[in-house]
């Protein structure tokens, strides 16, 4: 009990250091405001733009979320292609392996002469930054089945359909989450390239019009309303990890 | 030949029953994909009746659980025949139940899903399977833990778990392979019990692989002393100890007297 408050407490006390600290600066050493906007002024401008915040950042919101499924949808399916083929495996993964060598923000121009300035360059954009860890998380999960359950699998005649279904797609699925975890903060950070290159809608977009008009107070609270998008998005993967997996956490003690 | 000898000297009625299954100058060569192949099984003959328990006691690498796999139809031989009640083994058949050394038990699944794993493949899932599945948890002193998951178990209770799933199919055979291997000793004794006990109840027929020459003993009709790889069989024990057993057989000077000649055999006692 008095652990679980320290927990909640340490951190909040932490935070409340690093706010002060920020708000003595700026008036210790008259930090103009267009440089680095207070906390204060963060937090007033968060509210009094509260509706366009919400109107922006409920796009960015949807270009992460449609991507980051897009991206669950092509990757997982390729992920199992590659698995149970072993020639398209040899013929595909080390391409895929070194096109990540490729920075994706430069693909963001590209990708834009494609699909225009409307959601679709985003969603082109999230799903290339979140394509590959799901893809290869999902293989490696795959991959990692434990070689015994197979093999009682096979003593049973189970279908190729059944151990895929009862054995590798279950064992897969916490490798797929982890994956999951890394592609949805990808995800934002897709989403806003994508705004910055070229759109005019969505919480990257609000960003860098609040910063040509000097007004640094809205950019900051555009970045915070950024950070709580990634936040609740990977709030929203655990809780979905923890419903399908019910057995994965816990710390009921050992019988 | 060696067949003959192997079913030589069992006395009594159970030697005018035929075999249930029989293993004749089996051979396995692993082909490694480079130029050499490794030779794991040179010739093993053996036949067992219904209902024997034999044990395979061998050095580890030395080629009897690729024996068990060919018996289970998991590895095809590379020579020699492999016979269930007539049949020829060819490829992996639903009449056989598996133990491995480790329970690998599904974590997603708790307990009695485990167990009726197998019956969901075959597609006999049904309420018998799932009256049958308690009954036998019952058996093995998990009464009660039907719904938990298998990371809230012990390890001894998690293979426990997975003689259950081996037997919830009523197999006609019982391949174990070092069931007991990573279970300490205590553990280990009180599951040599629970096995006797399973095959009392049910009559399975089982293979028992092991490299512990007591475990071999305490357990088996018949045990087969494997030499070093590539696989035969360099001594064949009939354990003329009545069951029941308990923990008493193991001083009886016959017992020591198996555990010399074993030792012996395996080349650790000179």
């Amino acid at each position: 009990m008095r652990n679980n408050v320290l927990r909640i407490l340490y951190p909040c006390i932490g935070a409340a250091i690093i706010l002060l600290a920020w708000h003595y600066y700026i008036i210790l050493f008259k930090v103009s405001v267009v440089v680095l906007p207070s906390p204060w002024a963060v937090a007033v401008a968060i509210f009094s733009y509260a509706h366009i915040l919400l109107t922006e950042s409920w796009i960015t919101f949807l270009e992460c979320i449609y991507g980051f499924m897009l991206a669950m949808c092509i990757g997982i399916p390729i992920a199992v292609i590659m698995t149970y083929s072993r020639v398209l495996n040899s013929m595909f993964y080390p391409l895929l392996v070194a096109s990540q060598s490729i920075p994706k923000v430069a693909l963001a121009p590209i990708l834009l002469v494609w699909f225009g300035t409307g959601i679709e360059s985003k969603l082109a954009m999230v799903f290339v930054i979140a394509f590959f860890p799901i893809v290869v998380d999902t293989a490696t999960g795959l991959r990692t089945t434990s070689p015994e359950l197979l093999e009682l699998a096979r003593s049973l005649q189970s279908s190729r359909l059944q151990t895929f279904f009862k054995i590798q797609l279950p064992s897969a699925l916490p490798f797929m989450f982890s994956g999951a975890k890394i592609a949805v903060t990808l995800a934002v950070i897709g989403a806003v390239i994508g705004e910055f290159i070229g759109s005019n809608a969505g919480l990257g977009n609000l960003l860098l019009t609040a910063n040509s008009q000097m007004n640094t107070a809205l950019a900051w609270a555009a970045l915070v309303i950024l950070s709580v998008l990634g936040m609740i998005l990977y709030a929203a993967v655990v809780l979905a990890e923890r419903i399908l997996m019910p057995w994965g956490h816990g710390s009921e003690e050992k019988h | 030949m060696d067949v003959n000898r192997a079913s030589a000297p069992r006395g009594g009625l159970e030697n005018s029953q035929p075999p249930l299954g029989r293993v004749v100058n089996a051979a396995k060569v692993f082909e490694t994909g480079t130029a050499q192949s490794v030779l794991a099984v040179k010739d093993v003959s053996f036949e067992f009746r219904k209902g024997e328990l034999v044990s395979l006691l061998g050095p580890s690498g030395c080629g009897k659980t690729t024996v068990l796999k060919m018996m289970g139809g998991l590895v095809p031989a590379t020579s020699g025949l492999l016979e269930l009640g007539g049949i020829k083994i060819t490829k992996p058949y639903p009449g056989v139940g598996v133990v491995f050394q480790s329970p690998t038990l599904m974590p997603w699944r708790s307990v009695i899903g485990n167990v009726l794993f197998p019956m969901e493949v075959l597609g006999k899932n049904d309420a018998k399977a799932k009256a049958r599945a308690h009954e036998i948890l019952e058996l093995v002193g998990l009464g009660g833990f039907e719904n938990a998951y298998p990371r809230q178990l012990s390890g001894g209770m998690q293979q426990r778990v997975a003689l259950c799933r081996a037997i919830i199919h009523e197999p006609s055979i019982l391949l174990m392979d070092e069931p007991f291997g990573a279970l300490d000793e205590l553990t280990r004794l009180e599951m040599n019990d629970l096995l006797l006990d399973i095959r009392r109840v049910t009559g399975a027929t089982v293979i028992f692989v092991t490299h512990s020459i007591s475990e071999a003993i305490y357990l088996s009709d018949r045990v087969l002393v494997f030499s070093k790889r590539p696989a035969v069989i360099a001594l064949r024990l009939e354990i003329d100890i009545a069951y029941p057993r308990t923990s008493k057989v193991r001083f009886l000077d016959k017992f020591t007297e198996f555990e010399r000649k074993a030792g012996v055999a395996l080349g650790v006692v000179k």
